[in-house]
């Protein structure tokens, strides 16, 4: 069972469980609210707000990652890397719970990123497979391409709403949906969300995230984590939704990815990717119903969120038990395991029914208030919502039996390993999930009560009653419901067909997006490498005439633009020292001397000349540390210097005449720049607020006479923490570079 | 390079430099110096060492990797910094501690002396890297 690692594993969902469970009947009645301040100054809190919405993720996070964790440590238990993996997992676990249970925008910025990259460590877990790699990779650039838009968004909303809070946001709806910057808060919002629940055009990242470990595929990337985006335009229904926006994009958006999801979903041989289709196809639908926005198509998106994680999760882990005891996932080989795996067929069974929508599961409510919800919109929402979601449900019937209900029935057919019936821990969750999808179909009230209603009331922005029921008399979506069972049976019957129609039609298409996301990406990076190349040439001379022309033209142009150079020329000469003019000299002969000597090493003791000079100005202005630092750093400079030196070629006589003028205006240039500059910055008022802070404070707060070294040490510690590792990085990096051969050398030496 | 005078002179010269680096990193507090300073002069002695003898006898006499001294010096400035948190103060506040108070004289110990020594730790070992780099590829 995967030794101490597995049993933390276990532990830690299951404690969390039943703590959240504890606190359900009190949050059922009022949101829980809490908190530390984090970031005071800037207004950002560790907060937690424990409302429906919350505790209902928060049950299905830490009950599925129980079922989830108990199955890993069985079937990945003897994995070298599985204590790696349980850290992973865990890390996963603690993000999403952050996320959902965030009272910040920031906070949940920051936890919505941890689950991003726990999920890229998942998906990659089997790193010796490139494909592995790449479908990790691709995951994290979509997602979190489209968390920093939710960024960006939530920064302005924040802003617009003058807290971070969101406990207040929520309160504030009508006042961001009538603000200006209403539209760019939605937008950027939404592509956070619609990259990381998959929507189409961003789906594709999903059903390749299924090179995942089962287990993974089953929590994060079908029960959890694609469902953070849906859990947060619920979450911000009542700020930002209500709008036309609101739900022409959601109910646009969500629609066609749940048709387009089950379309694919039909297409699919390896049941694995059926699932992750399927997935695609559940979140398109809590999408629609999230943006129909009225208060049955949020209660039947709560309702179906749940129903869709139970019956989900199941199924993952069953194919999972199937793939371990079979040695394949491919449905058109699978067929009759059910004498074999009875138990494993009976969870398969229990769940593809509650997927197929039939009664007295779960499933069934749910797709019966779907149902509801469409038929209860105005106008072409109606027609659009009703409509997409009997296509979606249809498919999802035949699905149903794709998935569950052919690879047990009928004869039994030769597969790579003899089947056999799964070891309980792995068992254990699929069953539990399978029986709470048919106890919660017969005793519907409790999850009304406890989850889906309050969970309704949070989204929907007002308590309104939810009473859920298996039985509503005959109405519309009874019959629309009878009309389901029946088209999903004719598709069942002729899947096959369908499939092949759909594998045809799929290679003669030119629409591919996993392969247009390769183009892009390819895209990108010629651009940066003609970038790089463009500027990067690795001239240093190059490098150096670019920077310093730049600044001459910015600056030197601004002094021009704004005419400032009257206020530089009032200086005068008197009161400079004898001796200071002697030092003066010495600069200046230094620099000339730099300039005009042909041998590298005098130049190089010029310029240390040049420097020490500036150090002798710094001790008569009595700054001794800034006098010590700069003689010691020009005295290394010089050593560093002449040891580089030593590897250079010899300099040529004398390089072209035309660079040397070009160079010979660039240092003229930037040595006008830089005077006119310092005497301008002499000329005008010093604001001393800073030094006379240091002067008084220094010895009194900080216990040091020495202000120069108190700043360095206390008042700006962060600062030099930063320089400091910015001192030892480059070392480093200087010694890889020094000491490392270049790659064309080694390529050689090898041939 | 061969040279006898410099060779003789550097084992004095090079201790002298050293211990004055360390003199003048623990009186930066109130008088010219400081870790960053400190930490030059350290280095300074050690760069003497290797022209008078060689990269490998000054690789040896300093025992550590100076890649890696530079890297434990910023871990040891963060945890200069993080002294503070046991005070529930905000990360890099000095923290101190007067020992053998008798009047007006006292030894005072602080984090922020802490995290001055991870100043000295990471440039010393900063440039050694460096100067060891390039004077071994020669």
């Amino acid at each position: 069972m995967g030794g101490p690692a597995g049993w933390v594993s276990i532990a830690f969902p299951a404690i969390l469980f039943l703590y959240f469970l504890g606190l359900m009947p009190q949050v059922a009645l009022a949101p829980v609210l809490g908190g530390i301040d984090w970031v005071p100054s800037l207004g950002i809190r560790l907060a937690v707000l424990l409302d429906g919405l919350s505790m209902t993720f928060a049950l299905l996070i830490t009950g599925i990652g129980l079922a989830v964790t108990l199955y890993s440590a069985r079937y990945l238990g003897d994995h070298p890397d599985y204590p790696r993996f349980v850290c992973y997992l865990l890390m996963f676990m603690v993000g999403m719970l952050g996320l959902v249970l965030s009272d910040d925008l920031i906070m949940l910025f920051v936890f919505w990123e941890v689950t991003t990259i726990s999920s890229y460590l998942l998906i990659g877990f089997n790193a010796d497979s490139a494909k592995s790699r790449r479908s990790a990779l691709q995951a994290l650039l979509v997602t979190g391409t489209g968390g920093l838009a939710m960024l960006g968004g939530m920064i302005i909303l924040g802003n617009v709403a003058g807290t971070f809070q969101l406990s207040q946001i929520l309160t504030m709806g009508d006042e961001i949906r009538a603000h200006p910057w209403y539209m760019a808060i939605l937008l950027l919002v939404l592509a956070g969300t619609f990259t990381k629940s998959a929507q189409v055009p961003f789906h594709f990242w999903l059903p390749n995230a299924m090179a995942a470990p089962t287990p993974v595929s089953a929590y994060l990337h079908s029960a959890t984590m694609v469902k953070a985006g849906v859990f947060l335009m619920a979450r911000m229904n009542p700020t930002l939704g209500g709008t036309d926006a609101w739900f022409w994009i959601l109910t646009l958006f969500g629609g066609v990815t749940a048709v387009f999801a089950s379309v694919m979903a039909m297409r699919q041989t390896d049941i694995k990717q059926v699932l992750a289709y399927t997935t695609l196809m559940a979140l398109g639908t809590l999408t629609m119903f999230i943006g129909a926005g009225t208060h049955y198509a949020i209660m039947a998106a709560m309702t179906f969120l749940v129903v869709h994680s139970l019956y989900k999760a199941a199924l993952f882990l069953m194919i999972g038990i199937v793939d371990h005891a079979t040695g394949t996932r491919e449905a058109g080989v699978l067929g009759g395991l059910s004498k074999a795996m009875p138990l494993t067929g009976l969870a398969a069974a229990l769940a593809a029914i509650s997927m197929a929508g039939i009664p007295p599961m779960v499933g069934f409510i749910g797709k019966e208030f779907m149902y509801k919800a469409g038929l209860g919109l105005e106008g072409f929402g109606a027609f659009w919502v009703t409509m997409m979601a009997f296509a979606a449900s249809v498919l999802m019937f035949a699905v149903g039996g794709i998935v569950a209900l052919k690879p047990f029935r009928g004869d039994l057919r030769p597969t790579p390993h003899a089947p056999h019936e799964g070891p309980w821990p792995m068992l254990a969750g699929p069953l539990v999930l399978g029986a709470l999808s048919l106890i919660f179909g017969l005793v519907p009230g409790v999850l009304g009560h406890y989850l889906v209603g309050p969970a309704t009331h949070a989204v929907f922005g007002e308590v309104r009653p939810v009473e859920l029921y298996l039985w509503g008399g005959i109405n519309m979506a009874l019959i629309l419901s009878l009309l389901t069972f029946l088209a999903g049976w004719l598709v069942y019957r002729r899947h096959e067909a369908i499939r092949a129609r759909l594998a045809a039609i799929e290679a003669r298409s030119r629409v591919d997006f996993d392969a247009g996301w390769d183009r892009l990406l390819d895209g990108f990076k010629a651009f940066a490498a003609w970038l790089t190349g463009l500027i990067q040439t690795g001239s240093l001379q190059r490098y150096m005439a670019v920077t310093f022309a730049t600044f001459v033209v910015l600056v030197g142009g601004t002094y021009i633009l704004k005419g400032a150079f009257q206020a530089g020329l009032s200086l005068s000469t008197d009161g400079v020292h004898p001796v200071q003019w002697a030092v003066l000299g010495l600069i200046a002969t230094g620099a000339i001397l730099t300039v005009w000597t042909h041998s590298r090493m005098t130049a190089v003791a010029a310029m240390g000349v040049v420097g020490i000079g500036v150090a002798l100005i710094f001790i008569m202005f009595s700054a001794p540390d800034v006098a010590i630092t700069q003689l010691l750093v020009e005295v290394l400079v010089v050593v560093l210097v002449s040891l580089a030196m030593l590897r250079l070629p010899y300099l040529p006589r004398r390089s072209k005449m035309v660079f040397r003028t070009g160079h010979a205006v660039i240092a003229g240039g930037m040595g006008l720049v830089t005077t006119f500059l310092t005497i301008s910055v002499l000329a005008s008022d010093f604001d001393r607020r800073l030094t006379t802070y240091f002067e008084a404070t220094s010895y009194p707060e900080a216990f040091g006479r020495n202000i120069v070294n108190v700043i360095l040490v206390d008042f700006r510690a962060l600062d030099t923490f930063g320089e400091i590792t910015v001192v030892a990085i480059a070392a480093i990096a200087a010694f890889a570079l020094l000491r490392g051969a270049p790659p064309r050398r080694k390529h050689e030496e090898e041939s | 390079m061969q040279s006898l005078i410099l060779t003789t002179t550097t084992r004095l010269m090079a201790a002298l430099l050293l211990m004055f680096s360390v003199y003048a990193l623990l009186r930066g507090h109130n008088l010219p110096g400081g870790g960053f300073i400190g930490g030059l002069i350290g280095a300074t002695a050690f760069i003497l060492y290797t022209i008078a003898t060689s990269v490998s006898e000054a690789r040896a006499a300093l025992r550590m990797d100076p890649s890696n001294l530079a890297m434990l010096g910023v871990g040891v400035a963060a945890l200069g910094g993080m002294g503070a948190g046991f005070a529930g103060e905000p990360f890099f506040t000095g923290q101190w501690l007067f020992l053998f108070q008798d009047g007006d004289s006292y030894v005072p110990l602080s984090t922020v002396l802490v995290f001055d020594i991870g100043v000295y730790m990471a440039v010393f070992g900063g440039i050694l890297t460096l100067v060891f780099a390039l004077e071994q590829e020669i």
